[in-house]
């Protein structure tokens, strides 16, 4: 089997195939790689596939693992339900940050 | 391919624009389709990473003043065929938008609205509550009193409009640079001479500030001065579900609007008045808050019942480029040849980009004057010619 076939995302079925092609194509940045492909934007929010495509887009541009820009973290940790959300009371504003960016 | 240059920036330029969103890249296409070479855009970040990558994706012809109608319907007959234009697949759908209201008191702004929309043949119609149900049927309708919906309103998708407009870009010949910030402006003798950024600098007589929320600092680096105020406003997905909701709904009482995206997902935000209208880019703070999270959620589920179970995935916050009247800021200033600003557009530049950029490089290629662009510009503020809309939401 090619390896381009093994999925790397496997909540949004993104192959490294469909990876190194977003790659050539000038998608250069995990950032614009998880938009263009959706990896990352599952179930696990990246948590089982972000540091692998970090590393291979390591090797795509031939950098240390340690230089390639991670994206943003985006809360909640865990998909929520609206109805729990919605159980909460409101924060009062400009309270509670915890993401950056 | 898309632009992605490295390296040092070109040391002459007939253009340089500030900023990769909707508003730059479209305006440095069409400049070199009037025939512009040597065009540069430049980018702090990455492409649509600011405001235009954070937005919401609507595009709606319901206003209640007639030039944003007109203005707004050109922006949709471009929309419509961006796909076939640029060649790369915009996500463009026109599921409508719904207005709805729980005020009285609304009632006769909407049909207002509606009568004059109607005269500049959009065909936007005014909806009883229960009417709602055929648009989507399972609203809660038990505190609505009424609404408008135009079957023509719709959505794309940010992220690629942008990049459909990155490549075309390309194969026009405009460089666009990323990951490269503007560090000052250089004019003299009222002429722009310079562009300084950390990768060197460009010498160019064409400056076209389309830096969203930084606009107001790019604008700084030459003495002019904006009005405009930098808002916080914050925006979120869920999982993707099979279609169910054809348009966008949006409330004109608490400001929630929400839509499925092509890929299924319920995108979605809602207005903050805790929100203050920031001056300096250094207080600009995006990290998204729990307070969004519920407000939304609380909105969501009283409007939408069935979404209860539906699970959030992530949120994030971006920032809107807000004028006093609501509207953008187009043209350049008196007294400072070369210099241009496509800014203040206050949450409706990924809706007006497409429009106001086609005419701006217009008039900036052929020095033509362009009623819209005299209307918007920054001396309104001064001699008090503002016309604002009431349908200004989320």
């Amino acid at each position: 089997m090619s390896k381009a076939k093994i999925f790397l995302c496997r909540c949004e079925d993104v192959t490294l195939g469909e990876f190194r092609e977003a790659y050539t194509e000038g998608f250069t940045e995990l950032e614009s790689l998880k938009r263009y492909t959706g990896v990352g934007t599952g179930f696990c929010q990246g948590k089982g596939c972000l540091s692998e495509a970090a590393g291979e887009l390591a090797v795509l541009r031939n950098i240390p693992a340690g230089e390639v820009r991670l994206t943003n973290i985006r809360p909640p940790a865990e998909p929520l339900t609206f109805a729990q959300l919605a159980a909460l009371e409101v924060p009062a504003a400009s309270d509670d940050t915890e993401d950056k960016s | 391919m898309i632009p992605l240059s490295s390296g040092p920036v070109p040391a002459t330029a007939d253009a340089v624009i500030i900023g990769g969103g909707v508003n730059g890249l479209v305006t440095a296409r069409e400049l070199a389709a009037e025939g512009m070479k040597n065009v540069v855009i430049l980018e702090k970040n990455y492409i649509g990473s600011g405001s235009t990558g954070r937005c919401g994706g609507g595009i709606r012809q319901q206003w209640t003043t007639e030039e944003n109608i007109r203005l707004a319907q050109e922006s949709v007959e471009l929309y419509e065929n961006m796909s076939a234009d640029l060649g790369y697949q915009v996500f463009f759908r026109q599921g409508g938008y719904l207005m709805i209201t729980e005020s009285e008191d609304d009632l006769p702004a909407l049909r207002d609205a509606v009568e004059l929309q109607n005269r500049c043949d959009v065909p936007t119609e005014f909806l009883q509550p229960e009417e709602c149900l055929k648009i989507v049927p399972d609203l809660d309708i038990s505190n609505l009193k009424g609404a408008t919906f135009c079957p023509k309103d719709g959505t794309a998708y940010p992220f690629a409009v942008v990049w459909g407009y990155a490549r075309a870009c390309h194969r026009a010949g405009v460089k666009t640079f990323i990951r490269t910030r503007v560090t000052g402006i250089t004019a003299d003798d009222g002429k722009i001479r310079k562009v300084h950024t950390d990768r060197g600098d460009i010498a160019t007589e064409r400056v076209i500030n389309c830096a969203g929320p930084w606009a107001r600092a790019m604008a700084a680096m030459v003495g002019v001065q904006l009005p405009n105020k930098q808002e916080r406003h914050e925006i979120m997905v869920s999982e993707s579900l099979k279609p169910f909701l054809d348009p966008m709904v949006i409330s004109i009482t608490n400001g929630i609007y929400f839509s499925q995206s092509l890929r299924g997902e319920i995108v979605g935000g809602i207005g903050d008045p805790a929100e203050p209208g920031l001056e300096d880019p250094a207080l600009f703070d995006t990290r998204s808050q729990l307070r969004f999270a519920v407000r939304f959620a609380k909105a969501l589920v009283r409007h939408y019942p069935r979404a209860a179970q539906v699970r959030m995935m992530r949120q994030w916050a971006g920032m809107y480029d807000v004028t006093p009247d609501h509207r953008p800021i187009l043209g350049g200033v008196p007294g400072l040849e070369g210099y241009y600003h496509i800014c203040g557009f206050s949450g409706h530049g990924f809706m007006l980009g497409p429009v106001t950029g086609r005419r701006m490089a217009r008039h900036i290629a052929t020095g033509e004057a362009d009623d819209i662009i005299t209307s918007l510009s920054l001396d309104r503020f001064a001699k008090g010619d503002l016309k604002p809309d009431a349908f200004v939401v989320g």
